[in-house]
């Protein structure tokens, strides 16, 4: 068999240290990697169990209305916290659109941040894949690609990132706490995921041995807590990855926009904050001309990159549509079928 | 739904009957307990595993191995190639018979598709043989794959699917297209699908000098047992195979195949048992799939909207060294009328595995192509779909002028469309809106499936404690052959299911025909019947000749079998227990033999056919083209329903799988190296549930004296057609787009 070390520190420290070594990772609920190590993908030499590592795995309101929710917190608890789907329904609502049931109760969040890009060809050892192999090439490129990104690509690398989770979490100024071998250091997460530029396979700013602890988000996320959406467009009603998703939040004032928030998701290698169409909105009447005219703005610069033309006006849609569901107002509940346009809409038709 | 009272039962039966009971599934504890094994599950002592190593190239031939690095690999305990693999001795290419398909058995070096097996590693552990598999690293001398249905030159097959005539004509279709007032030419293109059983194929194969015992699953053990004995050179009785449990079959474990050689060309290299299961991925070659096909059909009406000529002329493909040809336009033979008919298929041959039966082969690519085409008529037409639909209604089989052995598709039509609401709908499309705003389309469907047998046999008991044994190998893939064939063998004996004994799905009981086109409770069902009735016919020769027992001299009259008694016909007073017959006459047992298979005459003067009509309604988002199933009905009608409970959920699954051929399914193939680039459950999407919120099968009764003496039509596969074409059709109504390309993307739809 593929031998290989795995070990079950007790402390933080001892998890750094121990991964550390070249061809160490750390192993949360494995729902990725292990299916990457069974596919001969990932072949890393020593496992590091971090879910014994005390103190991970707790949701902790802060007084001031943030929160600091620690990286084995698993994506059905933090869904299911009340008061953190009060405070941030976009983000509840998105991660209970991911995966299956079965999966997001044992999905962490510093798993899901770090979980790897779906591509057919990257999972394919026996394609070319610059992210797998650099300098190899990249056989998604006149392959099958029509679910490939259209933002950020670049010609080594066309993939997109697949997690719900990080979209709202990039609209609403996600902070990521790691602990590394220098000590702790924060990133916010729109720095936290690299664009592919000509080195694919550096996924994220994180060193061997870095250990995300937890994911924050500061108060004024809060804010937005009575007009935040997710809207995911799939393939089927459930149980798929997103095809474009897009995360719409919304501080209104005197039944204008005062400040916007928007990010999209499967459009690129991280989730995509678009920050221009945010500008387009402040001070803005919450109406479809603007909420067009925010779209039109979000996809600034989006190019195909293969057949996948077609994601660029129905990404553009998602934000216009997202940006309408969240100035409706947040639901008292995230609905039945969550982020989905089948979830039974309350009030008014968004459709026209 | 079918009364079951039985006005075409043999006989000696009377009512009191198991059959048509919803029962639920007499293996249900087991299998929810984990108790039903699976071929997998078993572990023979001293049993090794083996893994295959599969190509990655879609064609050429194998260079060599990292033997060195695989056989070194701690727990390797040998490793298979075409080197030291042993003699076979039949031909894995040979063509004994249309059903014996060329297989992969490294009887050479060549390469013919992605996912064939090139080596197979041995070890002490799954994990050892799986690094092994991963060290040979095979090379490879490469050739361009041939891909698509235009990757290839196409060729004119002789025959198609289990061995129809790949065209047919009745009548003259040109005059009629040239007469029509009304006509249609479009092109429909379905996708290359793969079974994906949840139970993926395995085997665990054990010798004991030159006699096999195998666990597998399979739905046909005795063509297996056959075509093994002929590649190994060894007595079919020699040959033991066990199949009590399929996880789902559909056709990819009806016959022999590679992969299951070759664990048993393992067991027999390394001289220990061996389990050899497939991953999914490798269940995207070697073992069968559904070929992708471009249907075009021209159909004419006249001015009133009957049909003046209906043709399809479908292109498919195959693999380069067998044929498979699904017989996509063929599901135009029998349904509606017209005076002029005209089908035909070509090829191409590809670098893929051979395709094979895949639930509803032919019919269901076929259906959704032609009921899209009718839905696009009715409309040419001006007309509701469903009354178009009547007014082309079939009172003989179109194709042979065949009365129909029964038909109550009328009344298929009626119920389903009553229950579905189907009169509410507003003729032109894009009319109807929820109230969210979502576009709202209804569409319907005909189902049909032929009613087919195979020859089947069984055999039945009836012992000195009156209780009985029926026995014949029938296989199981989760449709609850364990249930209404042990209700069906309950009634042949007259006794309540209690008191019989049933034994099925092992090749050391009698052949019960494979378990494939919806005909395994009729084949099987017939022989368990026959064989019931054969005993009890013995065992009423006994009473009615004794002067002892109170039956003597019924002879003429007869008796009826119920509740372990033989009753007078025309005297139910005077009866006599089974126990005391075969008591008096000094006998622990009496036997009865019995074989199901179709009657040549019933079928030459009759088309037999099951049928149904489906009713859908989708939403669909009218900005992000994403399209959701909301509710489904479906009406059948498939002669004599043994047991309710069973046949919905067959009718459920089928209509789940219409849904997914319409919106969901299908093998992503990289169009340069033709390797399926979704080889995997997440990716491969098939329907979950949130996908079907609403099905609703209705069992329309028929009464079908002709189909086998049961009156048993099949109920697994015909769910699937008219559904697709329905689900299709509802888009077109809440949209407005005809989408002729399936799976229906949301990019066919969003008008970008
Ligand atoms: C069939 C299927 C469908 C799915 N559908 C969706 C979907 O619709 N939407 C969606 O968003 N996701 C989806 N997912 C992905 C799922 O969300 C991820 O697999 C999951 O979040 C990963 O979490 P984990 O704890 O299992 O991580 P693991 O698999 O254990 O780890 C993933 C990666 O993160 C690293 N890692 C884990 N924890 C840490 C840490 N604390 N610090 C540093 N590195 C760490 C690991 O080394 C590894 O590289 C799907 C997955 C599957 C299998
Ligand atoms: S798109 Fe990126 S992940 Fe996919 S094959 Fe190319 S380099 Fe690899």
């Amino acid at each position: 068999m593929n031998s290989f070390e795995f070990v079950r520190p007790a402390t933080v420290a001892e998890a750094v240290a121990a991964a550390s070594a070249p061809g160490a990772a750390y192993h949360a609920a494995g729902t990725n990697l292990l299916d990457l190590m069974k596919g001969g993908v990932a072949r890393p030499t020593r496992l590091v169990d971090v879910n014994r590592l005390p103190g991970l795995d707790r949701i902790e309101h802060a007084p001031d209305g943030g929160v600091r929710v620690g990286a084995l917190v698993r994506n059905a608890d933090l869904a299911h916290d009340p008061a953190f789907s009060r405070r941030f329904p976009a983000v509840a609502e998105a991660l209970l659109s991911g995966a299956s049931a079965q999966l997001r109760n044992a999905a962490t969040v510093g798993g899901n941040l770090l979980q790897r890009t779906r591509c057919a060809y990257f999972y394919d050892l026996a394609s070319a894949c610059n992210k797998r192999e650099p300098g190899a090439g990249c056989d998604a490129r006149g392959g099958e690609n029509r679910l490939h990104a259209v933002l950020g690509w670049s010609g080594s690398c066309i993939a997109t990132h697949p997690s719900d989770f990080c979209v709202p979490l990039a609209a609403l100024g996600a902070t990521v706490e790691i602990e590394s071998k220098a000590g702790r250091r924060d990133v916010p997460l729109l720095d936290f995921h690299r664009l592919p530029g000509a080195a694919p396979e550096r996924e994220t700013v994180l060193e061997p041995g870095d250990l995300v602890v937890a994911v924050r988000l500061p108060a004024e996320a809060a804010r937005f807590a009575a007009h935040a959406r997710y809207l995911k467009v799939r393939e089927r009603t459930s149980y798929a990855f997103a095809v474009v998703s897009a995360a719409a939040a919304l501080r209104m004032e005197a039944g204008r926009i005062a400040e916007a928030r928007i990010a999209l998701g499967g459009v690129a290698l991280k989730p995509w904050r678009a920050h221009d169409a945010e500008a387009a909105l402040a001070g803005a009447q919450p109406d479809a001309a603007s909420f067009r005219r925010a779209a039109e703005a979000a996809l600034t610069g989006a190019e195909p990159s293969g057949g996948n033309a077609f994601k660029i006006e129905l990404a553009r849609r998602i934000v216009a549509r997202a940006l309408a569901m969240a100035a409706g107002g947040t639901p008292e509940r995230v609905p039945a079928l969550p982020a989905s346009p089948f979830a039974p809409a309350p009030g008014a038709s968004v459709h026209v | 739904m079918s009364d079951i009272a039985l006005t075409s039962a043999p006989a000696h039966l009377r009512h009191g009957s198991s059959i048509g009971q919803p029962l639920t599934r007499r293996d249900g504890p087991l299998k929810v307990t984990g108790e039903a094994r699976y071929a997998a599950d078993n572990h023979p002592p001293g049993m090794l595993f083996a893994v295959l190593a599969v190509s990655t190239v879609a064609r050429g031939r194998v260079l060599g191995f990292d033997l060195a690095a695989a056989k070194g690999h701690p727990g390797v305990v040998e490793v298979m190639t075409p080197v030291n693999r042993p003699p076979l001795a039949g031909d894995p290419d040979g063509k004994e018979s249309p059903f014996a398909f060329r297989m992969d058995v490294l009887q050479n070096d060549r390469v013919r598709y992605p996912q064939q097996p090139v080596a197979v590693v041995i070890a002490e552990t799954l994990e050892a043989a799986t690094e092994g598999a991963a060290l040979l690293a095979p090379r490879y001398e490469a050739e361009p794959a041939r891909v698509g249905l235009d990757g290839a030159e196409p060729f004119a097959p002789k025959v198609v699917g289990a061995g129809n005539p790949a065209s047919a004509r009745h009548g003259d279709v040109e005059s009629g297209l040239r007469a029509a007032s009304h006509r249609l030419e479009a092109t429909y293109e379905t996708p290359a699908q793969y079974h994906n059983a949840m139970e993926p194929h395995a085997i665990v194969a054990a010798w004991d000098g030159d006699t096999l015992s195998i666990d597998t699953p399979s739905q046909g053990m005795a063509l297996t047992q056959a075509r093994i004995a002929g590649l190994f050179g060894i007595p079919p009785a020699g040959i033991t195979i066990r199949s009590p449990f399929l996880g789902g079959g559909f056709g990819s474990k009806g016959l022999l195949n590679g992969p299951q050689v070759l664990g048993i060309l393992a067991a027999r290299l390394v001289g220990r048992p061996v389990k050899l299961v497939l991953r999914r991925e490798q269940m995207y070659g070697p073992v069968g799939h559904r070929a992708p096909t471009r249907q075009t059909i021209r159909m004419g009406t006249d001015a009133g909207g009957a049909f003046t000529a209906i043709a399809n002329q479908a292109r498919t493909a195959t693999s380069t060294f067998d044929d498979f040809i699904e017989p996509a336009a063929d599901v135009a033979h029998a349904l509606y009328a017209t005076p002029a008919l005209l089908t035909g298929h070509d090829a191409v041959r590809l670098d893929t595995g051979t395709p094979m039966f895949m639930r509803a082969p032919g019919e269901a690519p076929g259906s959704i192509a032609l009921e899209s085409a009718v839905d696009e008529m009715a409309e040419a037409c001006g007309m509701d779909p469903l009354a178009f639909r009547l007014k082309n209604y079939a009172e003989v089989e179109p194709s042979s002028g065949r009365p129909f052995s029964s038909k109550a598709l009328r009344e298929c039509y009626a119920q389903g469309a009553e229950r579905f609401g189907w009169s509410r709908r507003p003729l032109a499309p894009r009319r109807m809106r929820d109230e969210a705003g979502l576009l709202v389309g209804w569409g319907m469907g005909t189902a049909i499936f032929p009613a087919l047998m195979f020859a089947g046999h069984a055999r039945a008991v009836l012992k000195a404690d009156g209780t009985g044994v029926v026995e014949t190998g029938a296989h199981d893939m989760g449709q609850g052959a364990w249930t209404a064939l042990a209700q069906i063998a309950a009634d042949g004996l007259g006794l309540p299911l209690d008191r019989i004994e049933f034994r099925s799905g092992h090749s050391a009981l009698p052949d019960a025909g494979l378990a494939g086109g919806s005909a395994h409770t009729a084949t099987a069902g017939v022989a368990i019947d026959r064989a019931g009735a054969d005993a009890i016919a013995k065992l009423a020769g006994l009473a009615t000749r004794d002067r002892r027992s109170p039956l003597f001299g019924a002879g003429n009259a007869g008796v009826v079998a119920r509740d372990g008694r033989l009753h007078r016909r025309d005297d139910e007073a005077r009866s006599e227990g089974y126990a005391d017959i075969l008591a008096r006459a000094g006998l622990g047992e009496i036997e009865g033999r019995g074989t199901g298979a179709a009657d040549p005459a019933a079928q030459a003067a009759f088309a037999m056919h099951a049928h149904g009509a489906v009713f859908a309604e989708v939403k669909v988002d009218p900005e992000f083209g994403q399209v959701r199933c909301t509710r489904l009905v479906g009406a059948f009608a498939a002669g004599r329903v043994v047991n309710p409970r069973m046949v919905r959920s067959q009718y459920k699954g089928g209509m789940v799988w219409g849904v997914s051929f319409a919106l969901h399914e299908q093998a992503v193939t990289d169009g340069r190296t033709g390797r399926v680039m979704n080889a995997n459950l997440a990716e491969y999407h098939v329907p979950v549930n949130a996908d079907v919120p609403s099905l609703e099968a209705i069992l329309v009764h028929e009464h079908d004296p002709h189909v086998n003496p049961l009156g048993i039509k099949g109920v697994g596969e015909i769910a699937i057609t008219g559904t697709a074409g329905a689900v299709a059709n509802a888009v077109w109504h809440a949209t407005g787009v005809r989408c002729r390309h399936f799976p229906i993307g949301l990019e066919q739809l969003i008008g970008v």
